[in-house]
């Protein structure tokens, strides 16, 4: 693997927003193997998560983050008791707070959606 | 007069709107226990999402804001029915009970109320019907049991996960189940009673969210289910709205009507005609009918 364009600013990032040590991660794959999305996911939960290991700034542009929706199946299943959700939510955060939303709401066809769906949508996808 | 005793009753949103059949099935429920659910004056939303981050503690003051106020209003404890803000108000709260100095913080930023000293407890509806009433006391109330009607408990995520704050097992959760059987229904078992349907998804990824919605309904029409209960308005949404989308593109999907478990509590106690049946996407009156007939001549 090339390591020369290695990022460790997006590792500590990573890690000072979601409270979590991103090295213990030993990258059994529970997580994947439980996730009931991954078919959705361009990268595998572990994957996201070795990228960050590794300083890979090319999991920003990952939809797996964007796709994940907190359900914490990973979370009870980690062996390591890693909180995998949180690490996504670092990965969604580095991207918010650049004000680079997901959702424009200007874009957005609010119609028939229940404000349970708008708000956490827009909490978890703007910044 | 009986005498109702009051308990302190978080509706947030949805109950107010889209799952008011939740709420008015919810109260009627109660009432057979004797019990009035006191709302909350002056709450507010609860967030819906717990945030994840670590050093944002501005997304924590809306549900510490709702745990101040039952305070206020001199209970030490709090009712919940949607479980999305069962796990944030849950979710916070453990938060602010566990780190003293994020506590000290929110305290110090909302000057305008009085401090929150941890001291109030998030109850789900749920946890009142098995530990406080038990389901013998629950069954008491049953006029018309449910024989021979198959329900799929769908738990989703939020009732049992994270397994701090979880009110029942996050791999083997039974708490449906076993108000299923207190009812007099047959609980049936399905491979995908607590997978995630997709949640918020459902306002931009819409396509995601109706394979979820195929693959969770009709597995639970494949065990055998003729309906599904659940406790989350936005899981409701996704099973039950999105069901009846996902029929416009996929005729020959065998639809299963989908439930609040109050909804079903309440046509077992003779009480349909508050549920509100007729907003769902997916009718499930014909289920009850000959249920309903017995609550109508009541």
């Amino acid at each position: 693997m090339d390591l020369t364009n290695s990022d460790r600013e997006l590792t500590a990032d990573v890690e000072e927003l979601s409270g979590e040590n991103i090295f213990s991660c030993y990258q059994c794959g529970k997580c994947s193997a439980g996730c009931p999305f991954t078919e959705e996911m361009d990268l595998l939960p572990n994957q996201v998560i070795r990228k960050v290991q590794m300083g890979d700034r090319t999991v920003l542009d990952s939809n797996t983050p964007w796709t994940c929706a907190s359900c914490l199946s990973c979370e009870v299943d980690c062996p390591k008791g890693n909180d995998v959700p949180a690490i996504m939510e670092a990965i969604r955060e580095i991207s918010l707070r650049k004000n680079l939303d997901r959702v424009d709401l200007n874009e957005l066809d609010a119609k028939g959606l229940p404000e349970i769906a708008l708000v956490s949508n827009l909490r978890k996808k703007t910044g | 007069m009986i005498y109702m005793k009051d308990i302190l009753y978080y509706p947030g949103c949805s109950l107010k709107d889209t799952a008011k059949g939740f709420e008015d099935s919810a109260i009627k429920v109660s009432e057979e226990f004797e019990i009035n659910l006191k709302e909350l004056s002056r709450w507010n939303c609860c967030g819906t999402v717990y945030s994840l981050t670590d050093d944002n503690l501005m997304k924590q003051l809306g549900p510490v804001r709702n745990l101040i106020r039952a305070r206020d209003e001199g209970f030490d404890r709090l009712y919940t029915l949607c479980s999305m803000c069962d796990n944030t108000l849950k979710r916070t709260n453990k938060l602010v009970k566990e780190d003293e100095e994020k506590l000290d913080k929110i305290n110090n930023f909302m000057d305008q109320e009085n401090d929150y000293e941890a001291d109030v407890e998030i109850r789900h509806y749920l946890e009142l019907l098995r530990d406080e009433l038990e389901w013998s006391t629950v069954s008491d109330k049953v006029v018309n049991p449910l024989e021979g009607l198959n329900v799929a408990p769908y738990y989703g995520c939020m009732l049992t996960r994270p397994k701090e704050i979880g009110l029942d097992d996050p791999h083997e959760p039974s708490v449906f189940d076993e108000l299923v059987e207190s009812l007099g229904g047959t609980p049936v078992d399905f491979p995908y009673e607590a997978e995630c349907c997709g949640s918020y998804n459902t306002v931009d990824n819409e396509e995601m969210v109706l394979r979820k919605t195929q693959t969770i309904t009709a597995g639970a029409g494949k065990s055998g289910a003729d309906v599904i209960i659940t406790a989350c308005p936005l899981c409701h949404f996704n099973l039950d709205r999105r069901q009846a989308d996902l029929l416009e593109v996929a005729p020959n999907h065998d639809p299963v009507p989908v439930l609040y478990f109050t909804q079903l509590m309440a046509v077992a106690f003779g009480h349909p005609e508050v549920s509100k049946f007729e907003e769902h996407a997916i009718d499930p009156r014909e289920l009850f009918e000959p249920e309903m007939k017995v609550g109508s001549e009541r």
